[in-house]
């Protein structure tokens, strides 16, 4: 039984990150690619940690802290370093996709200039 | 809280010691018969009970995995159909919350729920500036993020 939970796990998790990967390769521009890339990766390796934490519990009767603590800090940062990768992005002006159809931040940048000048 | 925390350890100790059991069980247990006490008391000693707020804390992080795989669901949807049928946008969420701390949290949220990515603040932090993949569904996102997110972690922090 615990064999298929294990199994099941590491086979999702390998799975998110294939189709994280196929994400970042087909989505049209950096902040698209950064969805896939935080959303997918995030619950992958989740996964992969827990399946790894439930192996050692089960079969080797290990309580691995260490693993727990890493699923925090890939929980912690993964939505930060989407965030800092996507201002910077946007800061040196990365073209969004043709596409798009809406851009708030740009009308408040245009406001805040014209209120400085 | 701080105080409640410190009477409800000293609570437990007393509880071992008139046990005499000095292990790690006894102390739990110890623990959980002072959050009893603390609960039934808490009208006579003025003040809130502080455990409402771990429990809060707990479902907070609750909501976030449950948030997490359901846009992953979303991302699987949008990478493995044939046609992308997206329209990518930046919209401007203005948010209640005050202090930093506070709004990071919900930053953080945002980013690991269905189609939204934070991507910046305003100057006086009031508004966040969100990446959404599929604009339409704009009016949605707002909702929820207003509704669930921020009330949740209001209960945290209040």
């Amino acid at each position: 039984m615990t064999e298929i939970v294990i199994s099941i796990l590491l086979l999702m998790g390998g799975g998110l990150s294939v189709l994280g990967s196929i994400g970042i390769v087909r989505l049209p521009d950096v902040y698209g690619r950064l969805h896939a890339a935080t959303k997918s990766a995030t619950l992958g390796v989740i996964t992969i940690i827990l399946g790894v934490f439930l192996y050692f519990l089960f079969y080797h009767g290990l309580f691995v802290g260490k693993l727990l603590l890493t699923i925090v800090f890939v929980f912690l940062t993964a939505p930060v370093a989407a965030f800092m990768i996507a201002r910077s992005a946007y800061n040196v002006k990365v073209k969004m996709w043709d596409k798009s159809i809406q851009d708030d931040l740009a009308e408040a940048e245009k406001k805040l200039k014209s209120r400085s000048k | 809280m701080a105080f409640q925390i410190l009477l409800n350890i000293g609570l437990a100790l007393i509880w071992m010691l008139l046990r005499a059991e000095y292990t790690i069980l006894e102390f739990i247990i110890g623990y959980i018969v002072g959050l009893g006490l603390l609960f039934v008391l808490r009208r006579f000693l003025h003040f809130d009970f502080y455990f409402r707020r771990i429990a809060a804390f707990i479902k907070l992080i609750l909501l976030f995995f449950y948030k997490l795989i359901l846009s992953n669901i979303d991302m699987i949807k949008i990478v493995l159909s044939p046609k992308m049928d997206i329209q990518p946008g930046i919209i401007a969420v203005p948010t209640k919350l005050r202090t930093d701390w506070e709004v990071t949290l919900l930053a953080n949220l945002i980013s690991l729920t269905p189609g939204t990515l934070t991507m910046n603040f305003s100057e006086d932090g009031r508004t966040l500036y969100v990446h959404s993949i599929h604009v339409p569904d704009k009016e949605k996102a707002i909702k929820e993020i207003h509704e669930s997110f921020e009330k949740a972690i209001m209960e945290v922090t209040h």
